[in-house]
């Protein structure tokens, strides 16, 4: 195996990643927030048809992934009204919100399937990226790459070194103490919902214009899910989600030159992967209930509901 | 009515009312608290004591009524302004965070601008300066309820308020922890600060306040000076009528046999933030009542746990009730040999809150009474059911709306009637009750410590867990204490005194972990008498 082959292999597992770890990173600071949203699957579907829409319409990949932006946070609005603001059940909330997604999807991309799209273009620095080797891992990916690796920074930055990161965390811990300290619980976990919503619209448009520019029915394919196992796999620190997208999107590529090279091993099991690496760690973890419970946010799926 | 209130003083509260649906939880209350005055809030459970100081810090908006401070009238919408205004609280259920740091729970009540480590050095300063220990960087979860406390009582005072409110502070602490947190108030109205003090502890009331506010169903019934009052006008006050308090007559000469024999239960701590147990031993024998005292969270629970079944041990032998090896059963099983149980928590535990009280007794009963409840096919004889209800319901004198409510439709007091009578009705032969009077009234508590007394004389062996010394002195054949999971061995009633008793909650005893004794031993004035019924 050559360097080139190398490095091609691992920029396809980052770009196979990248949707993985935006998606996983807003929906751990929507679950330390103590809001269990499993409408993720949903708003990356629709976040991936109006990414595409978006860059088909005015022609430019970067107002697309505005638009998949957007829509995500539309959708999330949805959820936060009803599981925050009526205190639904936030577990069949966040399922109808997937099937609404998927569902809203299809209608929207009816006229986009099989069209062309437009591809967010790759950084291309002079000389930099043309480094042997790391030249295209480090200078030569496509933007959302950066703009992931810096949010997850950002995020882990926010959750333990700012104030504002500390209610976010308090309020998932005990959201009745929250309030009796005089924390808005309510528009804390609004903004939290918006800021998951973003994440995982960004990540469905990064599916339709850089992973794969086109749109395809259903073409997030479960990434959502494995997007939610993975802030459980993470157990609710930023830093581990990187570790677990990268091991999960590494699967994913493996599985393709698994089969390219002919080794038999059958591909169900392979996109299996992902979902029994959570249940091996989740057994792992819980071996340690004292850890498990620091990082557990306590108030997780509970809906509140503010006495006055 | 935007006029000012009284310039004098600091607080007041003129008709405040605030309604729950039907029920008008505070009823046109004044409220008046000078500068630098201890101000004890007094009331049975439910008398809306909790619901008013919720008022004042912002947590609760009034239906009616207005609240002046320093002579203005406010506002107050939310626990941030209260704060602003310089009106702290410290929480009956703490509003803390388990899974943050002592100095994280602490910074979260400043703003931004103040660094966590800044915040940690000053609550370390604040601590030694009044004598209350603290590790900034414990993780509160990890942390005793006494501690928990502190970092409540030092969070409020590094905001440096007027007025601090305080709910029921005392009621986890040992008499030596309490001793030390007196010290820390008097301290605090000497600076100039005003307390107001939630208590239904008489004695601290008429120890430690000037003034007093006595609530009754939400209505000011009085104000009064404590120290001008009796511990048995005050209870007179705050009940309404005349309290009776229950005589414990001398138990049997000659002890029964036992039938409650646990030996060497261990327990490894089932949540991270539970204790374990530590090789317990105890017998009970026929005809003794006896009590475990213990500040809450030293194992209490657990224990109830495993004697009832909920825990199943290793050994079969660990634990004997009525004679029989009970260790591997299941609570039903263990019901089945004459045992029976009252947890603490009534609604979820011991009584499903959406059922009617017969369904509940069917729930509980089925199994030890089936020839009676249970006919051919297993089809339930509801006639048999409905009817022993009735019966527990006259025994018991419980009072209910309708004829077969809901557990939930009861205040906790008649609840807890009920369910005490539910399994004294079955006449067991061993009973184990935790917190069998907890946020019960002063009526129903009497009936229930008188029921147990009888069961005690009528030759079965009765196990009470508390946290109420004075209610263990009061039906007690002999006092046990519980800490950090480990059981002392049971001081028979002549010997117990509430200082004894005290410094054993505390965990003096050899073989447990010690903790600056000598220092709370000398600041315990005195032994109180036990036994002073309120």
């Amino acid at each position: 195996m050559d360097v080139n082959m190398l490095q091609n292999i691992l920029l396809t597992i980052a770009t196979a990643s990248t949707p993985l770890l935006l998606a996983a990173i807003g929906e751990l600071v929507v679950e330390r927030s103590g809001v269990l949203n499993l409408g993720v699957e949903g708003m990356m579907v629709i976040g991936a048809v109006c990414g595409f829409a978006g860059a088909f319409i005015t022609g430019s990949p970067w107002i697309g992934a505005l638009a998949g932006i957007l829509a995500g946070v539309l959708l999330s609005l949805l959820f936060g009204f009803l599981a925050l603001s009526l205190a639904t059940n936030q577990v069949a909330t966040g399922l109808s919100l997937t099937l609404l997604g998927i569902g809203l999807s299809g209608m929207i991309g009816e006229d986009f399937v099989g069209r062309a799209g437009i591809r967010l273009p790759r950084l291309d620095l002079p000389v930099l990226s043309d480094l042997p080797l790391v030249g295209k891992l480090l200078f030569g990916q496509d933007p959302l790459f950066y703009v992931s690796i810096a949010l997850t920074a950002a995020v882990m930055w926010f959750l333990f070194k700012t104030r504002t990161g500390l209610t976010l965390r308090s309020i998932g811990d005990n959201h009745k103490s929250a309030h009796a300290l005089g924390i808005n619980v309510l528009l804390y976990r609004y903004l939290a919902v918006m800021f998951g919503g973003a994440c995982a619209g960004l990540a469905g448009a990064h599916l339709s214009l850089v992973y794969t520019p086109q749109w395809v029915e259903n073409m997030t394919a479960g990434r959502g899910w494995i997007a939610l196992a993975l802030v459980v796999f993470a157990s609710w620190r930023p830093w581990r989600v990187i570790g677990g997208a990268y091991l999960f999107g590494a699967v994913t590529i493996g599985q393709i030159h698994a089969q390219a090279l002919g080794i038999p091993i059958p591909s169900q099991l392979m996109s299996a992967l992902p979902y029994l690496a959570t249940i091996v760690v989740l057994v792992l973890i819980s071996r340690d209930r004292r850890l498990t419970v620091i990082n557990t946010p306590a108030s997780l799926a509970q809906p509140f509901v503010p006495d006055r | 009515m935007q006029d000012r209130g009284n310039d004098a003083l600091l607080l007041e509260t003129r008709g405040l009312t605030k309604v729950f649906g039907e029920l008008k939880a505070c009823n046109e209350v004044d409220l008046k608290i000078a500068p630098g005055e201890i101000h004890a809030l007094l009331g049975e459970n439910g008398a809306g004591k909790s619901t008013l100081v919720k008022m004042l810090f912002g947590v609760l908006d009034p239906t009616e009524g207005g609240i002046y401070w320093k002579g203005e009238p406010v506002r107050i919408g939310s626990p941030g302004e209260a704060r602003r205004h310089g009106i702290g609280m410290v929480f009956q259920h703490f509003s803390l965070f388990e899974a943050l740091t002592a100095s994280e729970n602490i910074a979260l009540v400043f703003d931004e601008k103040t660094p966590i480590s800044q915040i940690a050095e000053r609550a370390r300063a604040v601590s030694v300066e009044y004598g209350l220990p603290l590790d900034p960087h414990a993780m509160v979860g990890d942390l005793s309820v006494g501690e928990r406390q502190r970092i409540e009582i030092i969070r409020c005072l590094l905001q440096k308020p007027d007025l601090i409110i305080l709910d029921e502070p005392t009621s986890v602490l040992t008499p030596q922890e309490a001793n030390r947190m007196f010290d820390t108030l008097e301290r605090l109205k000497a600076e100039g600060t005003s307390i107001l003090y939630i208590s239904h502890r008489l004695d601290e009331v008429k120890r430690l306040c000037d003034t007093a506010t006595v609530l009754r169903h939400g209505k000011v019934v009085a104000h009064c000076d404590p120290r001008q009052e009796t511990a048995t006008t005050l209870a007179n006050l705050m009940v309404g009528s005349d309290v009776e308090a229950v005589k414990r007559q001398a138990s049997a000469a000659t002890p029964g046999p036992p039938l409650i024999e646990i030996s060497n239960l261990e327990r490894p701590p089932a949540t991270p933030f539970s204790i374990p147990l530590r090789g317990i031993d105890l017998t009970v024998r026929g005809g003794e009542l006896l009590g475990i005292a213990g500040v809450a969270g030293n194992g209490q629970g657990e224990f109830f746990e495993a004697v009832s079944g909920e825990w199943r041990q290793e050994r079969a032998d660990t634990i004997r009730l009525n004679g029989r090896n009970c260790g591997h059963k299941n609570i039903s099983d263990r019901r089945m040999v004459g045992a029976a149980f009252v947890p603490e928590e009534r609604l979820g535990h011991g009584a499903a809150p959406a059922l009617p009280l017969s369904d509940n007794l069917l729930l509980s009963r089925h199994t030890t009474d089936r020839r009676a409840m249970v006919g051919p096919l297993g089809f339930v004889r509801m006639g048999a059911v409905k009817e022993a209800t009735q019966r527990i319901i006259r025994e018991m004198d419980v009072r209910k709306s309708g004829e077969d409510p809901e557990a939930a439709a009861l205040s906790g007091g008649n609840l807890q009637k009920f369910l005490i009578g539910r399994e004294l009705d079955r006449e067991p032969m061993v009973l184990v009750v935790d917190q069998p009077t907890w946020g019960v009234d002063a009526g129903a508590a009497a009936r229930i410590r008188k029921a147990l007394i009888d069961l005690a004389r009528a030759g079965s062996a009765v196990l009470v867990i508390s946290q109420d010394l004075d209610e263990l002195f009061e039906i007690s054949d002999a006092i046990a204490v519980m800490h950090d999971g480990r059981l002392s061995s049971p001081l028979p009633i002549a010997e117990a005194s509430f200082e004894k008793i005290g410094l054993l909650m505390g965990g003096a005893e050899p073989g447990h972990q010690a903790h600056a004794h000598a220092e709370a031993h000398a600041n315990t004035e005195g032994s109180h008498e036990p036994g002073a019924p309120i």
